[in-house]
């Protein structure tokens, strides 16, 4: 017994948005990161079946390419939080305002 | 034998989704991240992404968690966010925006009604995948190496403390990552 495909596409879409509640609510920078990864990991769950659906191979090579972009970015990301956090001892987002006019 | 895997990945995922956003501290958070890996691995698989979900485990649950929880160690930070509303969004705001998005999200996605086609020999190993990449998808590829390296110089110019900044100490040196 297979699971059809919209069951795949209903957890896609919770974790896409518990992901953006995350972003929304929380203010520490390192659990948007991870809320963010969360988005990144739904799109990628939808990504894998549509490549299923339509047996094509092209969607996973996609998710290939998404987790080379979100390692980067959570490499630049991190180095940028850890210079804030340098700077300004909190890792809040609400306190790096540097940028507010 | 799927249904039964998929219903207990999902609940494992939704869980752990849950668990990302709602932990009081960062280590739950990422340990909660690590179950939704693992259980989208598990996901993969059932889907007949067998390259995809060993990447997913060795990159995402090995290099990227690996890298929060260093992170979490280095800044020892207990939760980082003070007492006091959010940002500019009120809660209630806030999960009432996303509830919505997300019942747009579900008609967008409910309408699909595809079945699954017939998987072509071989769909999703290691030899598929890799033919394609270095066939119709060598430009992109390359592209991905040159991000890679992009990223990794600019972790290290970021993580290097400048010298002699007036109002910084810089007693301790970290180095790069």
């Amino acid at each position: 017994v297979t699971v059809p495909a919209p069951y795949y596409l209903a957890l896609s879409a919770a974790l896409f948005v518990l992901g953006m509640a995350g972003v929304l609510v929380r203010r520490s920078a390192l659990i948007v990161f991870m809320s963010i990864e969360l988005m990144l990991n739904a799109v990628n769950l939808t990504f894998v079946t549509f490549a299923r659906v339509y047996g094509s191979i092209d969607g996973q090579l996609l998710v290939f390419f998404v987790l080379a972009v979100a390692a980067t970015e959570v490499v630049i990301g991190l180095a940028i939080i850890v210079d804030i956090f340098r700077s300004r001892a909190t890792v809040d987002i609400d306190d790096a305002d540097l940028l507010r006019g | 034998v799927e249904a039964v895997l998929f219903a207990i990945t999902a609940a494992c995922a939704l869980a752990g989704g849950a668990g990302v956003i709602a932990a009081h501290q960062p280590v739950h958070s990422a340990l909660a991240l690590l179950v939704v890996l693992l259980s989208l691995a598990v996901d993969y698989l059932l889907l007949g992404a067998q390259f995809i979900a060993v990447l997913q485990v060795i990159i995402y649950a090995g290099a990227i968690v690996v890298l929060f929880v260093f992170i979490i160690m280095l800044l020892h930070v207990r939760s980082g966010e003070g007492p006091g509303a959010g940002a500019g969004l009120p809660l209630a705001v806030a999960v009432a925006l996303c509830a919505l998005f997300g019942l747009g999200l579900l008609a967008a996605l409910a309408g699909i009604q595809a079945a699954p086609a017939a998987l072509p020999a071989g769909f999703g190993t290691v030899q598929t995948v890799g033919r394609a990449l270095f066939g119709r998808y060598a430009l992109p590829f390359e592209a991905a190496s040159v991000v890679l390296l992009v990223g990794m110089i600019g972790a290290v110019a970021l993580g290097k403390r400048l010298p002699a900044s007036p109002g910084v100490p810089s007693g301790r040196s970290e180095g790069g990552r």
